[in-house]
């Protein structure tokens, strides 16, 4: 019970979020109105999504130094994890983007470059499916792992910047950070974003948990 | 377990009781268009799947020993 603290931890931020990111202060904006809390649920997704990719990319790295197992089912179900995040913030996004943009998919940069990163993670899954001897499953899906981390970066977070998005913080966008001039809506999405970060990483423990039962029955099989 | 049971259900009912001193006793959750309804779904909801995944954990718990 004292190791889950940070479970909880993250129940209560979320929760916390819900109940402020409703009823709390948020400024009035030209076309966004009260669609502007989903920040306080779409971005976290997205947040959650990329510290699994990044727990994953690290197992992947700690794989290739020690060649240990556990190491390569953890950088699988991180992945596992992280494409559920990532699939519900396209979702979320498509709805949030058909009201204020008018339109489900904008070809936003951003979107596409999400989109295309996706592909990339489910390839790195499909890979695994296809090779049949575990160790070279691991070894070459780790290396692929390590390479689709920074793409992944580059297509989400640094491509969208250098040309005009949607997205706040692109091309003549303002940041989020003019937005939101009173900074009444920080608080509110940090907690809501740690909070998810935590939820995100308790379900990738929870598969890794059970991965390693299987691994160890079909072991003694 | 039961520590955080009853950890959940103190949550619930304060955010309940939250909700309603914001505005009169009584008419808190019909009160300036009801937002307080749907906080208060989307509250549960997520509780809810919260203590589904405190179970998971514990039968995982149980399966590793």
């Amino acid at each position: 019970m004292k190791k889950s603290w940070w479970k909880i931890l993250g129940l209560v931020m979320v929760a916390a979020s819900i109940v402020v990111g409703f009823l709390g202060p948020v400024p009035a904006l030209f076309l966004l109105h009260e669609t502007i809390r989903n920040v306080y649920f779409h971005v976290p997704m997205w947040s959650a999504m990329f510290a699994l990719y990044l727990i994953s990319v690290i197992y992947s790295i700690r794989y290739l130094n020690g060649s240990r197992v556990n190491d390569d089912l953890m950088a699988v179900e991180a992945v596992n994890t992280g494409i559920v995040f990532c699939i519900i913030g396209l979702l979320t996004g498509m709805q949030w983007a058909n009201i204020t943009w008018g339109d489900f998919w904008p070809n936003d940069p951003k979107t596409n470059g999400s989109a295309i990163a996706t592909l990339m993670y489910l390839a790195y899954l499909v890979l695994r499916n296809a090779l049949e001897e575990e160790q070279k499953r691991a070894k070459i899906s780790a290396v692929y792992n390590i390479f689709a981390f920074p793409i992944m970066i580059v297509l989400m977070y640094i491509m969208p910047k250098m040309t005009d998005s949607l997205h706040p913080g692109s091309g003549g966008n303002g940041t989020f950070g003019d937005l939101d001039m009173d900074n009444q809506m920080r608080p509110v999405f940090y907690t809501a974003t740690i909070g998810w970060i935590l939820i995100g990483v308790w379900i990738c423990t929870l598969r890794y948990r059970v991965r390693l039962l299987e691994n160890k029955r079909n072991f003694v099989d | 377990m039961k520590k955080i049971t009853t950890f959940l259900v103190f949550l619930i009912i304060s955010n309940y009781t939250f909700a309603q001193n914001q505005i009169e006793m009584a008419t808190g959750l019909r009160s300036s268009g009801k937002i307080y309804v749907v906080v208060l779904v989307l509250l549960t909801i997520f509780v809810v799947l919260g203590i589904f995944l405190f179970m998971l954990d514990r039968r995982i718990k149980k399966l590793e020993k």
